[in-house]
């Protein structure tokens, strides 16, 4: 299973950085897009994955018996999602009103500030 | 529970709420703007002169121990750099007064400003690698936000380069923290130092590895070579308070990051990061004086002068001698302070002319005699030139890059120095010496709040200026203080034992 995660999000970021090169703008936001999921699977998969029980500790004792899932990871990538989100949404925003004032979906029509 | 390490960023996140509670009322909201960043640099100032008298400063999110909750630490390093955060904070706030139109006010520039520097004290004073991540998608947000109001066509296309590039170190930071923590098994920066020292064999490489990562995506953040282009592309387009603020203090939150990593947590192997950090630094600061040469522009003149400033404070680092960390700790102190200011000067001679290209500019120094001395004090001090601030800062690193034997990276840092003043002189022949051009300019319109009036943009940038005049002259506390700092920073077992409670 570990492997089978680990290539996919390889993948992920191959294809992220692959539509991160092209020209568009939109194709530009997907790649962050692609980029940011990446990132959270492979914070998922490099945590370890045990197909354990939930981390509870069970009354009257001061920790939990037998194998648990690690909480910790999945709470990173709940924390990870929301800011993504959040950030994605803000690039979409700023994509949209850039082609508005630009008239454009094209990177190499935006070298103004480059000069 | 020791609250006066969280109150550098509750200040900030309360006057951000208020403000917003004073929607629109914007002289409120001004006001807020100015008493929250003086709070902050208050804060700040009892936060040091603690951590000066009681040494690191630890505060247990929630009162969990040591590696299991989030912690905020605060020694010497990390409350300068609050201090510094508070007095830039302070005279953007100051100079926002009259420099931000209305426009720009009814979107919400203010409580973004606050939002800003929480993100950046959160950054400073914490001590999880995962609360680091939250702190710096906050600063980014907030910078995301103020690069673009206004909405102009120039900000659309430096805020696009500026949010991707941002993005994508964010992801490979999120990258490496994944893997540390499959490594490690904590996120604490003290219990991942203190396991780190114990890891051998096989697994040395995915560390050096993660390491790799930590430096890429943190030198991105910091605008180093070579992966700054997203600076001079976006910081001239925004207003210049948000220019002056974005320069001193974003891409050293990038350079304080790594001198935390790597003083602290990747310190066993420095054979590997600290060569190639040398490099960078190297070709950061030629980089950054080269491109100023070519630019005819003054904001963007400027921003290449950041990166070239980068450079030598990751030299200091990467030299890890007592003497280049104390160096890069002062130029730190010294930058940020000089590069706000030249920031604001540039925004008053915007109000004066009406224009940021040098050769549409001139004859200010017949007119305002005394803008071209408060312009020409953060202009030499950055060149280098004694007695001012840059001297000390120079000084002390060129000195510790000869000890170290590093004399490519000591030519080039004096080489640099010279390119430094040479641009500056530029500035000033084409800006302050010149006749006014042919034509004539036509002085930028007042915001109708402001009135004619330019004692407040006059104010922070005279405040400032005093600054390094007094850094420069009275260089003996700062410097002791920043000799305190590096020891601190290189001796990361105080750090662990002050945040875990244990002698690793």
């Amino acid at each position: 299973m570990e492997t089978l995660l680990a290539i996919v999000s390889g993948v992920l970021y191959a294809s992220a950085l692959y539509m991160m090169l092209r020209r568009s703008i939109v194709k530009l936001v997907i790649g962050l897009m692609l980029l940011s999921n990446a990132a959270n699977l492979l914070v998922f998969t490099a945590g370890g994955l045990t197909p354990g029980a939930p981390p509870l500790v069970p009354e009257g004792m001061s920790q939990p018996v037998g194998l648990i899932a690690d909480p910790l990871t999945q709470a990173l990538i709940l924390t990870a999602i929301v800011i993504s989100f959040g950030v994605l949404a803000f690039a979409v925003v700023l994509i949209h009103r850039a082609y508005e004032v630009v008239k454009e979906d094209d990177m190499d029509m935006m070298k103004d500030t480059d000069k | 529970m020791n609250l006066s390490i969280a109150l550098p960023i509750l200040i900030p996140l309360f006057a951000g709420a208020l403000s917003l509670v004073f929607w629109r009322s914007y002289m409120a909201q001004r006001w807020i703007g100015v008493i929250g960043t003086a709070m902050l640099l208050w804060a700040g100032i009892v936060l040091l002169h603690t951590t000066w008298q009681e040494g690191i400063q630890v505060m247990h999110m929630g009162n969990w121990p040591g590696p299991f909750g989030i912690v905020l630490v605060a020694d010497l390093l990390g409350a300068i750099m609050v201090v510094l955060a508070g007095i830039t904070g302070f005279a953007t706030a100051l100079y926002s007064l009259v420099a931000i139109p209305r426009e720009h006010e009814k979107f919400g520039y203010y409580p973004l400003l606050h939002l800003l520097l929480a993100g950046v004290s959160g950054a400073f004073l914490t001590g999880d690698i995962f609360n680091l991540y939250v702190w710096f998608e906050v600063m980014l947000v907030a910078s995301f936000a103020l690069i673009i109001l206004g909405g102009e066509r120039a900000q659309m296309e430096g805020a696009i380069k500026y949010v991707t590039l941002n993005l994508f170190s964010s992801a490979l930071f999120l990258t490496a923290v994944g893997l540390l923590y499959g490594v490690v098994g904590s996120l604490n920066m003290a219990d991942v130092a203190a396991k780190l020292g114990q890891i051998e064999g096989e697994q040395q490489g995915l560390i050096s590895v993660i390491s790799i990562l930590f430096l890429v995506g943190f030198s991105i953040k910091a605008a180093a070579f070579p992966l700054f282009f997203w600076l001079p592309a976006s910081y001239h387009t925004p207003q210049v308070a948000v220019s002056a603020i974005f320069a001193a203090l974003l891409t050293k939150v990038g350079v304080y990051v790594l001198f935390r990593f790597f003083t602290l947590i990747f310190a066993h192997d420095t054979g590997l990061t600290h060569t190639i950090l040398l490099w960078v630094a190297i070709f950061t600061m030629l980089t950054g004086a080269l491109g100023a040469l070519a630019q005819s522009e003054f904001r963007r003149v400027l921003s290449f002068l950041i990166i070239g400033s980068i450079g030598y404070m990751l030299l200091g680092l990467s030299l890890m001698t007592p003497l280049a960390i104390i160096g890069g700790v002062i130029y730190l102190i010294h930058n940020i302070i000089l590069k706000a200011n030249l920031f604001l000067v540039s925004g008053l001679v915007y109000r004066l002319q009406g224009s940021y290209e040098l050769k549409k500019l001139g004859g200010l120094y017949r007119s305002h005699p005394w803008l071209a001395l408060l312009f020409l004090i953060p202009a030499l001090s950055l060149a280098g030139i004694p007695p001012l601030s840059g001297f000390v800062a120079k000084f002390t690193i060129i000195r510790a890059g000869i000890e170290a034997e590093a004399w490519i990276a000591v030519g080039v840092a004096l080489l640099v120095g010279l390119l430094t003043l040479y641009s500056m002189i530029k500035i000033w022949n084409e800006v302050f010496w010149k006749a006014p051009p042919e034509g004539g300019y036509c002085e930028a319109p007042a915001y109708t709040h402001q009135g004619n009036s330019l004692v407040m943009y006059y104010l922070p940038i005279a405040m400032l200026a005093s600054m390094t005049v007094l850094i420069g002259f009275a260089a003996q506390p700062i410097y002791e203080l920043a000799e305190a700092s590096a020891a601190q920073l290189l001796n990361p077992a105080a750090y662990i034992e002050a945040v875990l409670g244990v002698i690793p």
